[in-house]
């Protein structure tokens, strides 16, 4: 295995099998126990040139809480960027104030190019539509905390499968550990055919549905996503398909003892609150294991871990 | 009685130094011209177009006088015309035959189609993984995405 230390982050490609449950299990520690001055004295740059709340405030909070210093870009749209400069100029700039820098920009690719020319290690905090690592990252984490393996599992993408970045990089990360994927979508927002090319190139096991009904018996994990009303064509077409896809308490009479919700939020109507109450509502703690995955991808790129 | 005419000897006559790319895909001819700026060339070139082949029906065929392709080049005329065959000659000898192959990685040659990939954005030398043998399958390393010969386009 290679050495995560001046690694980047940008893209799930980039990690074999053993890599990822290694990054797993690294951030496993961090859950189980705090690390307070670990990362003393380096400073993470928190460059955000698209608006993120969540993941910028996860891989902030994950620095601070181990004793590391944060420098931010406070608002895009005052940053230079906003005046014309290039993604790879920035980089060249402010990596030198910097140990480690994680990233968001709207074209895809950007995070690829910032590696190529930093010195220090970049982070992929989401580039366009292309990858968000970290967030596959926290998903796998989230899957492996509540069933306790990847392969076999029976996984559920439900939702805008076509937009949907997070859906496609853990799909690919899932197929490749052998989990056996169910894509249920709206005919308009079906799994891209790249996405599926590569499924099969790699053998996974997965089948499309257009209800959830019929597969909620056989389910380890349903992983919900918004359907945004802007990506039908046809907003009758929205009308008519919004309701398939929201999980009541009703849809959740027959599932398994270990069946799990997860989603990347924030959501809108996707689920409906009755179900936070239930044992299967866990996108919550979800979102907060990004924190754990945060913190061990920093130290690991930064060598401590 | 007027004599038979006999058949033509030579389609194209055959040429002392240079490249002879055949094989071509039929109408891909012209494009390699261009691709390889052979109308700057200050010497011969011979495009023949609409030859038969026994392989493939038709083809094309381009003769360029004292002109051995670059490995640039020579990628190329593999992207363009992935069935073509090089023929390398010196003295009217053939010296070399080459079956052109898409390297697995191509630089600097194609543009990605896809509007938000950084590389239209920022002068950044493009990187695409071929990823079939046959045809052109390829995907960015940039913005990942997978693209076909018919969406990919040239850099010239």
């Amino acid at each position: 295995m290679e050495s995560f230390k001046n690694r980047d982050i940008i893209s799930i490609r980039d990690f074999s099998k053993k890599e990822i449950l290694y990054i797993l299990e690294v951030a496993k520690k961090f859950k189980n126990k705090p690390h307070a001055s670990l990362l003393k004295n380096k400073i993470l740059a928190s460059l955000f040139f698209e608006p993120s709340t969540r993941t910028r405030f996860s891989f902030e909070s994950a620095m601070e809480r181990l004793g590391g210093s944060v420098i931010s870009l406070a608002d895009a749209k005052a940053s230079s960027s906003a005046k014309g400069e290039s993604v790879s100029d920035s980089i060249k700039i402010v990596e030198k104030y910097c140990d480690v820098v994680v990233m968001r920009h709207s074209l895809e690719g950007s995070a690829r190019l910032a590696a190529e020319v930093s010195r220090n290690p970049i982070i992929n905090g989401g580039d366009g539509a292309n990858q968000h690592p970290t967030q596959t990252f926290l998903d796998l984490f989230t899957i492996m905390e509540t069933q306790k393996k990847l392969g076999g599992l029976n996984v559920a993408i439900v939702g805008d499968l076509k937009y949907g970045r997070t859906t496609h990089s853990l799909a690919y990360a899932l197929g490749m550990f052998g989990a056996k994927l169910h894509f249920v979508s709206p005919t308009a927002l079906r799994m891209p055919k790249y996405v599926t090319h590569e499924l099969k190139k790699m053998k996974a096991k997965y089948a499309e549905h257009k209800h959830p009904e019929q597969i909620m018996p056989k389910l380890d994990i349903f992983y919900a996503t918004r359907i945004q009303k802007e990506r039908f064509p046809d907003q009758l077409e929205y009308e008519k398909v919004k309701d398939v896809y929201v999980i009541t308490n009703k849809l959740l009479t027959k599932v398994k003892k270990n069946f799990k919700i997860m989603h990347p939020l924030p959501r809108v109507n996707e689920i409906n609150y009755e179900v936070d109450e239930t044992p299967y509502a866990y996108y919550f703690e979800q979102a907060n294991n990004g924190l754990y995955v945060r913190e061990a991808l920093l130290a690991l790129v930064l060598g401590k871990a | 009685m007027k004599k038979e005419q006999p058949p033509r000897a030579f389609k194209v006559y055959a040429i002392k130094n240079g490249t002879v790319i055949d094989h071509i895909p039929e109408g891909k001819a012209l494009e390699l011209v261009d691709l390889l700026n052979l109308r700057k060339w200050k010497k011969i070139v011979t495009v023949g177009i609409g030859f038969s082949s026994k392989k493939f029906g038709k083809k094309d065929i381009i003769k360029i006088e004292n002109k051995e392709l670059n490995p640039e080049e020579v990628n190329k005329v593999a992207i363009i015309a992935p069935t073509a065959t090089l023929n390398i000659i010196r003295n009217f000898k053939r010296v070399k035959k080459e079956k052109l192959k898409i390297p697995e990685t191509i630089e600097g040659i194609l543009k990605c189609p896809n509007p938000a990939c950084i590389t239209n954005h920022e002068p950044v030398v493009t990187k695409f993984y071929q990823e079939k043998n046959t045809s052109l399958h390829v995907r960015c390393r940039y913005c990942e995405r997978y693209f076909n010969q018919d969406e990919i386009e040239i850099i010239k």
